[in-house]
């Protein structure tokens, strides 16, 4: 093939010269150009290699079909891998590169797959890799992904921006063709808010690749012209460079604005993309037409293009996709691109139209300017090596066999057209489903089950003005709908061609070349491969897909789906509406994944949560971690202190003098109501309803089907008021499960709950010291051990903030739980901080917490699983017998009551090493002796140092544990490869009988 | 997906959570029987059609919604109150009585 540039028309601008670089060489074209048609104006012939055989591929389509022209753009972090060079608008300095091969693009060495060729056909690897052989794939694979590939994506962060609207809007119109123009018009006319979207730079759709004046302008001047009208009203807001990808449910559609992929860098302030969620009240779906390829032997040449995209590029960008092109057609549309070419200068050596009576006005004109028309031949194979040299001609018979002569003409661009398939894709994920038009033979949108309605080519319009009349219907039609009047006064364009075309002889496939025939350029599949699925006894399309990988490329099978549909029908002898289609699912072309994260990325994927003490622990140096979507601090180191030295010398401090924790971060629920007792009594598992007004008492949550949901305390504040607290991580699910309840199940009961986890600040003092620090702070209540007892719940006074206060030990240490509303948090922590200087308080982190709880064997989060039961930790006293609550009755199932159930036990390392978290624990003479995989008899749920023993130790779910302490194990964990051996204990290892937080 | 809430008006599916079938029904707590509490926890029609199911508003005014919808086509025929407030239909009249 041997494009180049026409010396007049198109849509670029001849002053305004851009030069670009492919694969390092250095080429030209102009402002207006697309990647693809400037890479055609420089004579490229091969642009890429294909995906499995790496054969050559060049231009084939000049829309969002093209299968084979995908590069590489960019460099570094902004690498772009697989972008559709017939949508890559040209600019001054872009640099791209072909894909998947090696070492280049003339000579690569992956083409060697080509000879191989019959091992790769469909179904290849699920034969070859499965049963005996699946080991070979773990060898293989990484050979096969890099041979049989696309591009390759940046490893380094994307340094753009991406945005994301949402926009409402009376009548969203999709495309900018004619029809799609029109209905922009009527329905702004109406008085209806407007938006119009288009995947091209510039409106205009089909009508860029005309040549025809309207109303004396250029389609391009006459397109601007009209959107600048429109705009002007105010209610229209064009998109342009925006593909409407996804309709959704209750007519809300997706959209990808490319904001700055035409110019090298994003400008300043600007996105790269910006999606777009578009609730629109009606839908005017103008999408246009694409065009079909015939099936045949090595259709797969460079030179070898769709009819419509070389019309295209003459008209639209001014090339010549060859110097001598053979035309085989089916329908007009071939000869469209002759007579348009031949206005052009460019010879067209012959014309083969597959119907025997072409329509006679085409015909004449054709013969006009001497253009060898064959009627009843095709194309029955192309010739060439590197790119397409010859055309083997052949007649048909009356069933489209090849049969006859055959007569090769040498031709560098051999243009084929099997037809028009409306872009049905936003009609069926709406919801209906695509029907056969025998007459057309076409899939047409189906049933209309949202607010939508076509025009143009997928509302079965024929011709330019006949879009556009359906356009200015559509556009009145769902003003109406939206309760406006649509105005009737305007006209179409003078010059709007209005020639009905003649029927399209259905072709799909010409057998009998010899050669591969491709009907998935992008996937290499082959008509062999079809014929393979139908053989192995693949009947449905959607297996036929998924066996081949039939339009499953990035492409979607816009050029390929409808011929491997027909040829499966064909072999199946069954018409294609009974065939049907695959299913059409978003997106319509490929979305960046930087577009649907918008800008929920880094700091913003999800929310933050903080306490009202953040800033304080910040400001003190403290190392902060997330937890679920809570910052908390791990510890606070000192200077030149370790975190792990600062964690144990927090830990040993709250033993022997006194700490202050930050407990904010629990849930807490207000619950108020007549039946609150009776509601509580129901939801925990223990005695609540007897609870008395200023006491509080831990509790247990069961789920439904019996394993244990939470556990917390519950206040009595007042007679009628209760605070629920609830592990941090399950304070929503709490709620919702609380809610539910009341809702769904209960609802006779008058109880009321309020989410208050954000009204409060929480800290806990914890220490033999903390009642001393207390007794110097707090005003309204006695403190001594006869006053307040431990779970009493006391109002109080801190330096004139409110507080509760409440006699609660997580750590084992005589400690209480300091709440007030969360403006006073920073001042009551900082009164409680400064209170106990003497007593030498410290703060203490989320690491040290852990690590006292665990030395006083309390459970939390790791424990409660999800699988565990109350009796398997430990905590089956909590199942009350007085009374029925949520989960007894599954509580009580078989397998919930075996003996050798995972049970709570405590660890002691063997070796002084830590116990590694997550380990399996395993007979350690089974270690020894036996392969992998060996049975685990339980595992670490919490480990840590336990200072005031100062041994490592853990927590863990042991089978049968209660009867094994005493026994040695061995901790495994075999992500890390750490083998610990491990002694079985109570998990209560630090003052089991509580004299210190009774004291 | 949009659905109509009682309490606030026409609001769209992100601020919803749905809260599973609403058609179940639930032992009394002092039922011990296994089996009944089973089909509570466990079983489920999974019907291709209308369907009554919970929807919580969650980020709205919480409440339980019971929603009918068909399964097949996401289409909602109706949308009522659960739990103490059942047979609230339309928004609130918020207006002073004159």
């Amino acid at each position: 093939m041997s494009g180049f540039r026409l010396n007049n028309g198109g849509h670029i601008d001849r002053e305004r010269k851009l030069r670009f670089t492919f694969d390092g060489q250095p080429m030209t074209g102009y402002e207006g150009d697309s990647l693809a048609s400037a890479l055609l104006a420089n004579g490229q012939e091969t642009v890429a290699r294909s995906f499995k055989y790496h054969r050559r591929r060049g231009i084939y389509a000049a829309g969002a079909d093209e299968p084979n022209a995908l590069v590489g753009l960019r460099h570094g972090a902004r690498h772009e891998p697989n972008c559709r060079a017939t949508g890559v608008e040209l600019y001054d300095g872009l640099m791209a590169e072909s894909q998947n091969r090696w070492p280049s693009l003339d000579f690569d060495i992956g083409a060697m797959n080509g000879l191989f060729s019959p091992f790769f056909v469909a179904g290849f690897y699920y034969k070859t890799f499965m049963g005996p052989t699946r080991h070979a794939w773990m060898f293989y694979e990484k050979f096969i992904r890099k041979a049989a590939g696309m591009g390759k994506a940046s490893m380094e962060p994307d340094p753009d921006h991406y945005d994301a609207r949402h926009a409402w809007c009376d009548v969203l119109v999709v495309g900018a063709g004619p029809a799609g123009l029109a209905a922009a018009r009527s329905a702004a006319d109406a008085g209806a808010d407007v938006l119009l979207a288009d995947e091209l730079p510039v409106p205009g759709g089909s009508l860029l690749s005309e040549t025809t004046k309207l109303d004396g302008k250029t389609s391009l001047e006459w397109t601007r012209r009209e959107i600048a009208t429109l705009t002007k009203t105010g209610r229209v807001h064009y998109l342009p460079r925006t593909t409407v990808y996804g309709y959704y449910d209750d007519n809300i559609l997706g959209a990808v604005e490319r904001v700055s992929d035409h110019h090298p860098l994003p400008q300043a302030g600007q996105p790269r993309h910006r999606h777009w969620t578009i609730k629109a009240r009606r839908v005017v779906l103008a999408t246009g037409a694409l065009e079909r390829p015939l099936v045949f032997a090595n259709n797969d040449l460079p030179g070898v293009m769709l009819s419509g995209a070389v019309r295209s590029y003459a008209n639209r960008y001014a090339v010549a996709a060859g110097r001598r092109v053979v035309i085989a057609t089916t329908n007009d549309s071939g000869y469209r691109t002759a007579i348009d070419l031949a206005h052009a200068g460019v010879e067209v050596a012959c014309l083969a139209d597959a119907r025997h009576e072409p329509p006679a006005d085409l015909a004449a004109e054709a013969e006009g300017l001497a253009i060898p028309v064959r009627t009843g031949s095709t194309i029955l194979a192309a010739e060439g090596r590197k790119a397409v040299t010859g055309a083997i001609l052949t007649e048909l018979d009356a069933e489209g066999r090849p049969h006859g002569k055959q007569e090769s003409i040498r031709t560098d661009c051999l243009a084929v057209s099997g037809g028009w398939s409306p872009v049905i894709h936003l009609t069926a994920q709406a919801g209906g489903k695509p029907q056969y038009d025998a007459e057309r033979g076409q899939f047409m949108p189906g049933e209309v089950l949202q607010d939508w309605q076509p025009a143009g080519a997928i509302g079965g319009a024929d011709s330019l003005s006949e879009a556009w009349q359906q356009g200015l219907q559509a556009g009145s039609a769902a003003a109406r709908d939206c309760g406006l009047t649509p105005s009737s006064e305007t006209s179409a364009p003078e010059g709007l061609d209005s020639r009905k075309p003649g029927s399209t002889r259905l072709l799909f496939q010409v057998q009998g070349g010899k050669g591969k025939a491709f009907v998935d350029l992008q996937h290499d599949v082959t008509a062999r491969d079809v014929r393979l699925a139908h053989q192995e006894g693949f009947v449905s399309v959607e297996h036929l897909k998924r066996y081949t990988t039939l339009g499953m490329a990035a492409d979607q099978g816009k050029t390929s789906n409808i011929n491997g549909l027909a040829m499966m029908a064909s072999l199946l002898d069954v018409p294609l509406d009974v065939a049907g289609t695959t299913r059409f699912r978003p997106p319509y072309t490929p979305v960046s994944l930087g577009a649907l994260a918008g800008r929920s990325t880094g700091t913003h994927f999800r929310p933050l949560r903080r306490t009202p003490l953040h800033d304080w622990h910040v400001e003190k140096g403290a190392v902060m971690v997330e937890v679920g979507l809570w910052q908390r601090p791990r510890a606070y180191p000192g200077e030149g202190e370790s975190l792990i030295d600062a964690i144990r010398r927090e830990a040993r401090t709250v033993r022997e003098r006194v700490g202050l924790t930050d407990v904010s971060t629990l849930g807490k629920i207000e619950i108020k109501g007549p039946d609150a007792p009776e509601f509580l009594d129901r939801v925990y598992s223990n005695r609540m309803g007897n609870l008395k007004v200023g006491r509080a008492r831990y509790g247990l949550m069961l789920r439904t089907d019996g394993m244990v949901f939470d556990d917390g305390t519950l206040w009595r504040l007042e007679e009628n008021r209760y605070l629920m607290t609830t592990t941090t991580g399950n304070a929503g699910g709490v709620m919702k499960h609380l809610e539910f309840l009341l809702a769904a199940v209960w609802p006779e009961l008058k109880v009321h709950l309020v989410s208050v986890s954000d009204l409060w600040s929480g800290c806990a003092i914890a220490g033999p010291n903390s009642r001393a620090v207390l007794q110097t702070c707090v005003s309204g209540t006695e403190l001594d051990n006869d006053s307040f007892r431990p779970m009493d719940v006391k109002a109080a006074e801190i330096d004139g903030a409110p507080v509760w206060i409440a006699r609660l030990s997580y750590s084992g240490e005589l400690a209480y739980e300091v709440y007030t509303p969360a403006p006073h948090g920073e001042a009551v922590w900082k009164n409680l901080l400064q209170s106990g200087k003497p007593q030498g308080i410290v703060p203490y982190g989320l690491e040290a917490l852990g690590s006292l709880r665990i030395e006083k064997g309390h459970v939390a989060g790791p424990e409660l699983d999800g699988r565990t039961t109350a009796d398997d930790l430990g905590l089956g006293g909590l199942m009350s017998k007085k009374k029925h609550f949520l989960g007894e009755a599954l509580a009580r199932r078989e397998a919930m009551l075996e003996a050798d159930r995972p049970q709570l036990v405590g660890l002691v390392s063997g070796n002084g090493q830590p116990i590694p978290p997550g380990a399996q624990l395993l007979d350690s003479k089974t270690v020894r002796e036996k392969e992998p995989p060996l049975d685990a008899q339980g595992h670490v749920s919490s480990p840590t140092y336990g200072a005031a023993i100062g041994k490592y130790i853990a927590l863990a779910l042991l089978h049968d544990g209660r009867a094994r302490h005493g026994e040695s194990l061995t901790a495994s964990s075999p992500l890390t490869g750490e083998e610990v051996p491990v002694v079985v204990v109570s998990p209560h290892f630090y003052d089991p009988e509580g004299a210190r937080m009774n004291a | 997906m949009y659905l109509n809430c009682p309490f606030c008006g026409h609001r769209h599916l992100e601020e919803f959570t749905y809260e599973g079938d609403a058609t179940i029904s639930w032992p009394t707590l002092d039922s011990q029987d296994i089996g009944s509490w089973t089909d509570t926890v466990y079983q489920r029609r999974n019907p291709a059609g209308p369907h009554r199911e919970y929807w919580q508003h969650v980020h709205g005014c919480r409440q339980f919604l019971i929603v009918e919808r068909d399964t097949t086509t996401h289409s909602i025929h109706k949308v009522e109150v659960a739990g103490p407030w059942a047979g609230e239909t339309a928004p609130r009249n918020t207006e002073a009585k004159q």
